[in-house]
């Protein structure tokens, strides 16, 4: 086990209404934690009484356990007037925390497990798109994405393609952007904040910032719930548990282009939290 | 045309019973839904005047309201099946054993429910009791299907799939999300299968549907 580059990131650990209902045992990074406070003035404690630095952003308290911490991603649209930000709570899954983002990048998936919602029969074709690593922001893109989608959104009234980016801004922490149905113009942003608890369980955090001013919350939050769920089953039964980063190990098709570049980028930086590797 | 609303939970077992069985019956409904987890809006003023034990879900039909889910599927089958095979009202001893089968449902929810809610949502439970009660009804439920089989039987009750299956179903089925897999229980995994072969049947996130395999689109 290899915590060493994922010590000095960023994770969330609690949101608002978590903290409202008191003080949150939890594990990050296989080390017991205990978040309390207010958004104001979060507070992340160890068991022997060591306090982590502690900040409430997009909706969630984020700490980091190592004495290095790099700076926390900025997501710019959190800001922007209008969008409704809407924390989905969070749901455990008995997966890698890489894995865990990995299956957020995938669009292939969409028409098999999300049927009906985020794809559906015969549409299955992954069209051409392009990935990235970008060295200047150090973070993972893929661009240029379109898929058709039978219900994109709550807001969504019909079928149709949908355009879609990706943005790996941490190894576990990752945001989309994809065509706002209401708002053409604009992009709809959903992310997962994934808490990694060990390399084989974490506690993902979904988050919107959308242009819906229809939607009942409840109903916003059962979309996304919904289709996080029925991943949920699928991510806790791949194998290897870990995520595989040398490309001996699994082979890919030209659909996984976002995932190659993804393990590429882990592997490079030495992000082995959750992976598996012979660099370990 | 909407028959009942339902104040709707799309992750919950208890809330997907009813949306089973209006799929296999063909009953249309309206859903409210309501923010269980994180917002416990079940809880809430709102929905503690409508169900004051602020459980889910709520059917609410005209005048009529119910937050039991066996007397949701009770009344359902008794106001949309005329032939009164979902809810055998008329053999005393077949309505009977789907009595049993109904409070045998609402063990599950309190076993194999709470398990999955405290797994998957850190929900706060006695986790070892409930583990422990949740592997004890999942073995005596496969006890009592391995009876089933030897009988020549694939349903809980009688000939053919009662409110009964419906009620025990979605718990069972959704036992993996808790960590329960079904690989050591053969004769539920046979019962699972035939209840997804239903015509009608829907699913919900944990509960796949089956593919067609068959070029009629037929499930088999």
């Amino acid at each position: 086990m290899s915590r060493a580059y994922a010590m000095n990131d960023w994770y969330a650990v609690a949101d608002a209404q978590t903290l409202a209902r008191g003080a949150r045992r939890t594990m990050l990074l296989d080390q017991d934690v205990t978040v309390s406070g207010t958004p104001d003035a979060p507070k992340v404690i160890d068991d022997a009484g060591r306090t982590y630095p502690a900040q409430f952003k997009y909706g969630h308290v984020w700490t980091c356990l190592g004495d290095a911490p790099r700076s926390l991603f900025d997501i710019p649209e959190a800001a922007e007037q209008g969008r409704r930000l809407v924390p989905c709570g969070v749901v455990r899954v008995k997966c890698s925390p890489l894995r865990a983002v990995e299956n957020f990048l995938d669009i292939a998936h969409f028409p098999f497990v999300h049927t009906g919602i985020l794809g559906s029969e015969p549409h299955t074709e992954v069209a051409p798109y392009k990935a990235e690593i970008r060295d200047e922001v150090d973070e993972v893109w893929a661009t240029k994405i379109s898929f058709y989608q039978p219900q994109a959104a709550k807001s969504a009234q019909a079928g149709g393609d949908t355009d879609y980016q990706y943005r790996v801004a941490a190894p576990t922490s990752a945001v989309l952007y994809k065509t706002c149905p209401p708002k053409p113009e604009a992009m709809d942003v959903i992310a997962i904040f994934v808490q990694p608890r060990s390399e084989t369980e974490c506690d993902v955090w979904p988050w919107m910032a959308l242009y819906d001013d229809t939607s009942d919350f409840a109903g916003l939050v059962q979309f996304q719930q919904e289709i996080f769920l029925q991943d949920r089953s699928i991510l806790e039964n791949q194998r290897p548990v870990k995520l595989p980063l040398d490309p001996k190990m699994e082979i890919p098709t030209r659909a996984d282009l976002t995932s190659i570049a993804y393990r590429r980028w882990l592997k490079s930086k030495g992000a082995f939290y959750g992976a598996l590797t012979e660099d370990a | 045309m909407s028959n009942f609303t339902l104040y709707n939970y799309v992750l919950s077992g208890n809330c997907y019973k009813i949306r089973l069985m209006a799929g296999l019956l063909g009953v249309t409904y309206d859903t409210v839904a309501v923010d269980f987890y994180p917002g416990l809006e079940q809880r809430s003023e709102r929905m503690l005047a409508l169900n004051p034990a602020g459980t889910l879900p709520v059917l609410v039909a005209g005048d009529l309201i119910l937050s039991e889910t066996q007397a949701m599927l009770a009344w359902l089958a008794t106001t949309h099946d005329p032939s009164c095979t979902w809810y055998p009202i008329k053999d005393a001893s077949l309505h009977a054993q789907v009595l049993q089968w109904l409070g045998f449902s609402a063990r599950l929810t309190t076993s194999v429910g709470a398990a999955r809610l405290n797994t998957m949502l850190d929900w706060p439970v006695d986790v070892e009791v409930v583990r422990a009660a949740s592997r004890k009804d999942l073995d005596e439920l496969e006890l009592l299907l391995t009876d089933r089989v030897f009988a020549g039987q694939t349903w809980l009750v009688g000939d053919g799939p009662t409110i009964a299956d419906i009620a025990c179903f979605p718990y069972v089925a959704l036992s993996p999300d808790a960590g329960f897999e079904h690989d050591g229980y053969p004769a539920i995994r046979n019962w699972l299968y035939a209840v997804r072969s239903l015509p009608g049947f829907v699913t919900m996130p944990g509960i796949h549907p089956l593919h067609e395999l068959r070029e009629d689109g037929a499930n088999g």
